[in-house]
């Protein structure tokens, strides 16, 4: 993939959160909206610095509204900026992402703590 | 983040994210597999790091690695690697007699407090599968080499209950710190499929 990808290396994404070895990830689901934004770009939706800009304005967003930014929040301002430039992009609305973000709530609740939580086939 | 008895909870930032992977997924805008190379080049030197402290202390202090075995939640924790999330760490010794190796049923409870994230074929299908079956024929697949008179012990994780493997101290390695040990204790060694090699030219 190294190769043939557009995806870029660690070193070229200097202002992600790292330890003394490279970018660290606390949570799993920052690992998943960091290679879904990386996935899209290499695929063409948007390019660096279109998503740049709107990481950036995520991130002003937030310490305009009192967030210390001291590097424990990035993953979510990520997030924000990634569903923001789905938006804007025409690959997803809002609407598709309130609806299957209910869907994912109501089949956690109705899954055993400890199973797989999987979306019912209707979705 | 809380969990509760009866049933699942996820997050609100977890539902968006799984909101967001499962719909672009649907519209093969990403893939899974893809993601995880993604997040594996970023990650498997990173992850570990956490649960390679863990075993170099074992290794260097007896008194810890006694009680890592006896209450593995408790001495994790006293080196700061929590937020396992209620569930408890247990952790398993290997042995000349006794392999001890991991697997996952993929619910969304993993140690990755220690491990980091999980690599993709851990996750597949049919290390899940094999592996509780055929466990001798998938460790020769990772390298591990073990004789008859070893036992093979599969232990698979629960939503209370995650584990640890404490490789064995390879022969060879007395001389080496406790922060020269950190840097030899791979990841797969933690989950089972791999020894704990000697560095190679770094005598």
């Amino acid at each position: 993939m190294a190769n043939r990808s557009n995806i870029p290396t660690p070193e070229e994404l200097p202002s992600l959160p790292r330890d003394e070895d490279g970018p660290v990830f606390r949570e799993p689901w920052e690992a998943q909206a960091f290679a879904m934004t990386l996935k899209l770009y290499d695929g063409g939706h948007f390019t660096w610095p279109e998503w740049a800009e709107c990481l950036a304005l995520e991130i002003t967003d937030a310490q305009d509204s009192g967030d210390p930014d001291l590097g424990d929040t990035y993953y979510l301002h990520w997030l924000k900026a990634l569903e923001r430039i789905v938006m804007q992009k025409g690959l997803l609305s809002e609407g598709d992402l309130v609806r299957r973000k209910n869907a994912w709530d109501k089949a956690a609740h109705a899954t055993p703590h400890g199973e797989p939580i999987l979306l019912p086939a209707d979705g | 983040m809380s969990t509760e008895h009866d049933h699942s909870h996820l997050s609100d930032t977890d539902l968006r994210v799984r909101a967001l992977e499962s719909l672009l997924t649907e519209k093969g805008l990403v893939d899974p597999a893809a993601l995880d190379e993604i997040v594996d080049k970023y990650e498997n030197k990173v992850g570990p790091r956490n649960g390679a402290q863990v075993v170099a202390r074992a290794w260097v202090d007896p008194d810890f690695k006694k009680w890592l075995l006896e209450d593995g939640t408790a001495a994790i924790d006293s080196l700061g690697y929590t937020g396992t999330q209620g569930a408890d760490m247990v952790v398993l010794e290997n042995t000349s007699t006794v392999h001890n190796v991991t697997v996952c049923t993929l619910c969304s409870c993993y140690p990755w407090s220690v491990l980091g994230l999980p690599p993709a074929w851990y996750k597949s299908f049919p290390y899940r599968a094999r592996l509780v079956k055929e466990p001798r024929a998938v460790l020769q697949e990772f390298g591990v080499e073990l004789a008859d008179s070893v036992e093979v012990r599969v232990w698979d994780s629960t939503a209370e209950l995650r584990y640890l493997v404490l490789p064995e101290r390879p022969a060879g390695t007395e001389g080496m710190t406790e922060y020269q040990l950190v840097d030899i204790v791979t990841r797969n060694s933690m989950i089972g499929t791999e020894k704990v090699a000697m560095p190679a030219g770094d005598a």
